[in-house]
């Protein structure tokens, strides 16, 4: 017993010697990059195996899917009447063709001949207007389910019609989300059907999902012939099985980890498509004033915080719209206030606030960039005498506390949206969304929102009203925007054509082995 | 009371860690008015580096000078358990103090009471504190305060309920001397040999559930510096900057040997 804190220390020793040794060994390794030949020749079978950090545990029907991660895998077996492409356009599905009537009112769709479901089925008339029926129905979209609620489907011949009660600029999306499975299936929720380019094959929980090419896809039919996710719920275990080559694709890297990567693969940098602030409650002292929010947003230095945090990566955003949004995306709001310490003083001072003041940070502590991004912005704050607490909350409280009941000064964290609409970023800034966690209210704001709203816009005059809110947004200075996060993917050098998307999807069937 | 020691050879523990804690506590006392950088000053252009003259124990992921948090976090650790064992010694002493003199239902209540607060594994008892009470370092001082009680007071009781019995109590008693002077000015004194060790202990004890809690991101709150949270922080880059949780673990495994090898070489002067 005497000589039990010695052995204690003796063990601690042996430990910080074993880990000096990995250390060592790996630290003098340089950077991958990107020109690095492959390190082994194409996979002889047309098959790859992809790295996710969850699995698909909440539900696999189409209508009952919550996570964007379970979204992110079945997106190659589902499709709608129309579907998204990476450019943020909607392109034509099962349907061949659609048309919307002057007035908003009416969208038709002609169906494409010829498609056919995983399970053999023709999909017919029937088969879509079954799938609005129980979207409307079942769908956890309660968005989704609004919007399907103002609408009548009916079918004639092989031509859907939907006719809506009030004009919905936004519709198509939704329409993209009512995914077109066979009528009357039961066993969507453990063996789904779709019309997609990659058929479900078997999951394993915890373990894998496995996806089939689908041959008899109507358009360009996938280049792999099956696609394996293999499911890591721990992240370094995912990260060590992508380093040591038992991966082809993994998606949602960090900086850190791609410094970390040997194995020569290629790393593509992409943006997680979200917009990432220290959102201000403008129903609080002092971020009530305008000048104290545009004091803030002189007062950070915005470039300098991604340099620490992300080497650089990320693309920077001036209003709450993210670049892959290309349509509205405005770069230059992101210049909208340059660092300027004396500016950021003066309009304190006007405020009344010449001897700064305090406030807290909350940021939540699962995930890292906003706890970073929160860290340096507070340290960047003190140059204007102003002195922000960080404070790290588990993710339930922040959606309970500061989403639901708005209980903070101010929080760094990322807002994206759930469907390719500028509505779907925009709406929640309208003085009496229920969704205005920042109390933001704005007249100006309002009136350029309900604006963009009116049916009898053309898609120009639309996209103006839009732009007119981001820039509101980035005048009155709503909150301190700071960047859209970078997102990298490792990817076997001999896989081609990874195209990112303004969604949170992985589409496969654009993959292929080179030559 | 002061009994020398039977050894023939000098008390290396003693020495050694009295040695140790005075370095430590040098760096800690220098932690509080000097370091030779700011401990948040960030340089995006000083990322990672090894340690070096300029940065005698490296930098961290925001070009942070370790040296300098560490110097920081161990101050911050320091007076943490510091107040915990100053709060809990005292609540501790006088919970046992009484109980032990006086026994009866009220002591049986206390000591069962003790018992079920050191049947619950103290981090989870912390976390349900800190869960009710919010993050922060005060809350932790709190939870902690409150979770080392029982360990002093048990202590310090069965030393009470001994020397209740000896001669020069009872003589004092006969001689009609007030308890309250009995309690503190006879028996306390004679505790010292017992508590000294729990002292120590409790403050290695201390500053370890501040890092553990710290660790766990619900102690001391970013941008201020500790040992804890700086340990978190490091483990993800145990591959790239392996000295950044090297330097920041060496930090805690001193500062408690420091501690633990005093509070072994005051038990073995003692004759434990």
């Amino acid at each position: 017993m005497k000589y039990r804190i010695l052995a204690v220390f003796l063990a601690a020793a042996v430990l910080m010697c074993s880990l000096c040794g990995c250390g060592g060994a790996t630290s003098e390794t340089p950077a991958p990059s990107d020109e690095i030949a492959p390190s082994s020749p194409a996979a002889p079978v047309n098959e790859i195996t992809v790295g996710i950090a969850q699995d698909l545990d909440d539900s696999l029907d189409p209508y009952q899917m919550t996570a964007a991660g379970t979204r992110e895998v079945m997106f190659n077996v589902f499709e709608g009447l129309v579907k998204p492409d990476s450019d943020g356009n909607f392109v034509c599905a099962v349907a061949s063709d659609y048309s919307i009537s002057d007035d908003g009112l009416t969208y038709t769709f002609p169906l494409r001949e010829g498609v056919v479901f995983h399970n053999g089925a023709a999909c017919t008339a029937d088969d879509v207007l079954y799938s609005f029926e129980t979207c409307a129905a079942t769908s956890v979209t309660s968005a989704l389910v609004e919007a399907l609620s103002a609408a009548q489907v009916t079918a004639e011949g092989n031509t859907v019609t939907v006719a809506l009660d009030a004009p919905n600029p936004d519709f198509l999306s939704y329409v993209a989300s009512v995914y077109i499975v066979p009528k009357d299936y039961a066993e969507q929720a453990t063996q789904p059907v779709g019309t997609g380019p990659f058929k479900y094959v078997s999951r394993s929980v915890q373990e894998n999902v496995i996806l089939e090419k689908n041959g008899d896809y109507y358009g360009t039919p996938a280049s792999l012939d099956r696609v394996t996710y293999r499911i890591f719920e721990d992240n370094n275990a995912l990260f060590t099985a992508l380093n040591g080559g038992a991966l082809d694709l993994v998606t949602h890297l960090t900086i850190d980890q791609v410094n970390n990567l040997t194995n020569g693969y290629t790393v593509l940098e992409g943006t997680m498509n979200l917009v990432q602030a220290m959102y201000l409650n403008n129903a609080v002292k002092p971020f009530d004033d305008q000048r104290v929010r545009q004091a803030l947003c002189y007062a950070v230095d915005v470039p300098a915080m991604m340099e620490l945090t992300a080497a650089g990566h990320g693309v920077r955003v001036g209003s709450s719209m993210y670049p892959a949004f290309a349509k509205y995306f405005d770069a230059s709001l992101a210049d909208a206030y340059p660092h300027d310490v004396e500016k950021a003083k003066a309009l304190l001072a006007e405020a009344g606030y010449a001897g700064g003041f305090s406030f807290t940070i909350i940021a939540p502590s699962n995930y890292t960039p906003h706890v970073d991004t929160a860290t340096v912005l507070a340290e960047q704050l003190k140059e204007v005498g102003v002195t922000a607490e960080v404070q790290l909350v588990d993710w339930n409280t922040w959606v309970s506390d500061v989403y639901g009941n708005r209980n903070f000064e101010a929080t760094v964290c990322g807002f994206d949206a759930s469907s390719l609409t500028a509505s779907a970023m925009l709406a929640r800034w309208v003085s009496d969304n229920g969704k205005n966690m920042i109390n933001y209210n704005d007249p100006d704001y309002d009136a350029a929102y309900a604006a963009a709203q009116d049916p009898s816009l053309s898609e120009a005059e639309q996209t103006e009203q839009y732009m007119r809110c981001l820039e509101i947004l980035s005048e009155t200075a709503a909150n301190v925007y700071t960047q859209d996060l970078a997102d990298f993917v490792a990817i076997n050098p001999a896989l081609e054509g990874f195209t990112f998307y303004p969604l949170y999807v992985i589409d496969m069937a654009c993959l292929h082995f080179a030559g | 009371m002061k009994k020398k020691t039977t050894r023939k050879k000098g008390n290396s523990f003693l020495y050694t860690g009295a040695v140790l804690s005075g370095l430590m506590l040098f760096l800690i006392l220098l932690g509080c008015f000097w370091t030779p950088y700011s401990p948040t000053a960030m340089d995006a252009a000083a990322k990672f580096q090894a340690p070096s003259w300029a940065h005698l124990l490296g930098t961290d992921n925001f070009g942070r000078d370790i040296f300098s948090r560490v110097l920081q976090g161990a101050d911050a650790s320091f007076l943490i358990a510091l107040c915990v064992v100053g709060i809990s010694c005292t609540l501790g002493v006088l919970i046992g103090g009484l109980c032990g003199y006086y026994g009866g239902l009220a002591d049986l209540a206390l000591t069962r009471l003790c018992d079920s607060i050191t049947a619950f594994p103290a981090i989870l008892l912390a976390l349900v504190i800190v869960s009710l009470t919010g993050r922060g370092k005060y809350n932790v001082i709190f939870a902690l305060s409150i979770l080392f009680i029982p360990s002093f007071a048990r202590v310090v009781r069965s030393e009470f309920a001994r020397c209740r019995e000896l001669n020069y109590v009872k003589s004092a008693r006969l001689m009609g001397v007030s308890d309250g002077r009995i309690l503190f000015r006879h028996i306390l004194p004679n505790t010292f040999p017992v508590l000294l060790p729990a002292v120590t202990i409790g403050f290695n004890n201390a500053i370890l559930s501040e890092a553990s809690m710290s660790f766990l991101g619900i102690g001391v709150q970013p941008t201020e510096a500790s040992l804890g949270l700086m340990l978190s922080d490091s483990q993800t880059y145990l591959q790239s900057a392996p000295w950044y949780a090297l330097c920041t673990g060496g930090a805690v495994v001193l500062l408690i040997l420091g501690f633990s090898l005093l509070s072994e070489g005051l038990q073995r002067r003692n004759g434990g």
